[in-house]
């Protein structure tokens, strides 16, 4: 299945902006960040499809995944 | 006497008296200073229906206990005044270096009255303060007045100015210090501008004493190791400034496009705080005693200039808001705005309104005299600031802010404004929480009277789910109280990103002596939200206008990962007002004011 996971501020550092990625079904956001080499604990927030995600979730055909490290401002 | 200096500096322009009095320490600590004080102030000595450009109208310069300490980000000032614009309480904070002299050359409030015959400026110089002839500085933009009077002062003066668009009245115009610091939105500017007082210059040599610098030294390291830790004031912040929040707000569908007219903006990446950090960032520009660093330097190669870069509002409002994903427009835009003394927020946003006016044919093509008002022409955001700023024909009738422009052409609802101040950068159809503080702030559309976006998006002190109603009532409550200590002490607010209540009131505690515990400053809090309230009733604002502009409460966003939500105010709104202690007409009933000690 196809999955575009997009990456924001220094998680960018090394890495792509955005990624298309072709994969296998039963994949969650876990998966995703341990192949980019992102900690858990490193991700502040996690969105799918633009609303809270979870990172167990199972995602399915098509899914945007957006990640963000501690970000603020105002 | 600690943290307070104990004197009032009231400056009287047409009699042209300066009077040195002792501060009321009581009245300061029940309102702490800054924000708090300068309400109460104006309270005691002013009526609250005064025309607010007329010479009746008073300017109180507020710092806090805090301002001018070594508590991290202790230099801010708050100017309090009646609001030409939205006619609430204005109180406009700003940071920058101007706020931390004014106590050092041994003031804590400035109180201007009545108005100059001629255009004047003031000096001072600790006990010597001076009020003189501005001829020459007049029509000036701020950075070559600040240039000016940095040459006439001594070395290390700090330079409060407005710009032409105070001098001209633009009721969206701020007054300036440090060159880009800005007290930005409610044109105090304005009121600035109507007394004829272009510029405040101060020197200081003194400092306010310290009730317990051993136990300040502690409080002190404790806020800053948990600012360096924290990932938006440790990391984020210095990383990006404010910009980061453009991705962010965007991914979640809530950054307001084309007037709020959707709220996904496809090239967003493209106004982020990632590419101004990659391609244009040249440093970061701190200001007294901070430890994040969030204001930015950039350059715009065309024009030779390495400034203030916009902050993350101003990517917002000259960007998306008008449709326009080139940067260096909106560094410009920026800069002109830096330059003629206009508030970022208010300005983009009245140019987006302009635009759908044109859009929809109430503009008529004649009006503007060559120029474009297209959603997404990036010429148009710097040449609209430019007219606005010099009050250049339909840039004239922009001047007046978003809500009056769009009322001459009888569409005021056209305006994205609450109590005609004009919303920031965050579509509140998919934030719950966020759009209660924006209908109940009391200074109108603002996203600093209670930081909801915190919670309901960044996850800071803990995630909530932003479109739903539970506890957000209580949420608004006490990030508005907190904010409003905050505020009163000279303290910024980026530091709740990282600290708490209680942290807050350890430092307050450690310079004043006083024996405030959270709950108790809390409380002050409150009671400096409920005395803007009472200002802005007996200012004569209708508790009817605690609302969101028609189409965030009746259209869906059409698209994006918002989509199909509107605000559901009318849900929120009487849980809040029990919650406050005030009727179901949004009045302050007795029994809560007096509580609070009102």
């Amino acid at each position: 299945m196809r999955i575009t996971v997009k990456l924001f501020a220094t998680f960018r550092d090394g890495r792509q902006k955005i990624y298309d990625m072709d994969l296998p079904e039963v994949t969650t956001v876990q998966n995703i960040i341990s192949s980019l080499g992102i900690e858990k604990s490193e991700v502040a927030i996690l969105l799918i499809n633009g609303r809270d995600g979870d990172f167990d979730k199972e995602l399915v055909e098509g899914d945007t995944v957006s990640l963000f490290p501690p970000v603020g401002g105002g | 006497m600690y943290g307070y200096i104990g004197k009032v500096l009231r400056i009287n322009l047409k009699q042209k008296s300066v009077n040195v009095e002792s501060l009321d320490l009581e009245n300061a600590k029940k309102f702490i200073g800054g924000r708090g004080l300068g309400t109460k102030l104006f309270m005691d000595e002013v009526d609250p229906k005064v025309d607010a450009l007329s010479a009746e109208n008073k300017l109180f310069i507020v710092a806090g206990p805090l301002t001018g300490t070594n508590v991290p980000t202790g230099g801010r000032y708050m100017v309090v005044t009646k609001s030409p614009l939205s006619n609430t309480i204005a109180s406009s904070n700003s940071g920058g270096f101007w706020g931390a002299e004014l106590k050092a050359a041994g003031y804590d409030v400035i109180i201007i009255e009545d108005k100059a015959d001629e255009p004047v400026y003031i000096t001072i110089e600790d006990d010597k303060v001076e009020i003189k002839d501005a001829a020459r500085l007049w029509g000036k933009v701020v950075s070559e007045v600040t240039d000016e009077l940095k040459n006439e002062m001594p070395e290390k003066s700090r330079i409060l100015t407005i710009g032409p668009g105070g001098e001209k009245l633009s009721r969206m115009a701020s007054i300036m210090n440090d060159y880009e610091r800005a007290a930005g939105r409610s044109g105090v500017g304005a009121v600035m501008g109507s007394k004829n007082l272009k510029a405040i210059a101060v020197k200081g040599s003194g400092k306010a004493q310290v009730f317990d610098e051993e136990k300040l030294k502690e409080v002190n390291s404790e806020c800053l190791k948990k600012i360096k830790e924290n990932g938006v004031t440790g990391a984020g912040l210095p990383t990006y400034g404010t910009a980061v929040l453009v991705n962010i707000i965007n991914e979640n569908g809530v950054f307001p496009t084309n007037n709020f007219q959707t709220s996904v903006f496809e090239k967003a990446d493209d106004i982020s705080g990632e590419t101004m950090a990659k391609d244009y960032l040249l440093k970061k520009s701190p200001c007294y005693r901070c430890p994040i660093a969030c204001g930015r330097i950039v350059k715009i190669e065309d024009m030779g200039l390495e400034v203030g870069g916009p902050e993350y509002e101003t990517l917002w409002a000259f960007g998306s808001d008008c449709g326009v994903s080139d940067i260096v427009a909106i560094f410009k835009a920026n800069y002109y705005c830096n330059e003629y003394g206009l508030d970022t927020i208010s300005v983009g946003a009245t140019i987006a309104a302009a635009m759908e006016l044109y859009q929809k044919g109430y503009i008529k093509e004649e009006e503007l005299e060559g120029l474009s008002l297209e959603f997404g022409n990036a010429d148009a955001v710097v040449e609209w600031t430019k007219k606005i700023g010099k009050g250049e024909g339909l840039g004239a009738k922009m001047a007046e802010g978003s809500y009056r422009l769009c009322e001459q052409y009888g569409v005021p609802e056209l305006s994205m404004s609450v109590k005609k101040l004009e919303l920031p950068a965050y579509d509140p159809r998919g934030i719950m929480g966020h759009g209660l503080q924006y209908a109940t702030s009391n200074r109108g559309g603002c996203h600093v009277r209670g930081y909801m976006i915190s919670p309901e998006i960044l996850a800071l002190p803990e995630k909530l789910d932003r479109f739903t109603l539970e506890g957000k009532a209580q949420w608004v409550k006490t990030f508005q109280d907190l904010t409003a200590v905050i505020d009163s002490l000279g303290l910024c607010l980026f530091t709740s990103f990282a600290m708490d209540a209680s942290m807050y009131t350890a430092a307050y505690n450690a310079v004043c002596g006083t024996e405030h515990t959270a709950e108790t400053l809390l409380e002050a809090g409150e009671r400096i939200y409920n005395l803007e309230r009472l200002f802005n009733i007996a200012s004569g604002i209708d508790p009817k206008e605690d609302t969101l502009p028609k189409r965030l409460l009746e259209d869906p966003i059409p698209d994006g990962p918002s989509k199909g939500n509107v605000h559901r105010l009318s849900e929120l709104l009487p849980e809040y007002y029990t919650l406050r202690g005030w009727g179901e007409d949004g009045i302050p009933e007795a029994e809560r004011l007096s509580k609070l000690g009102l």
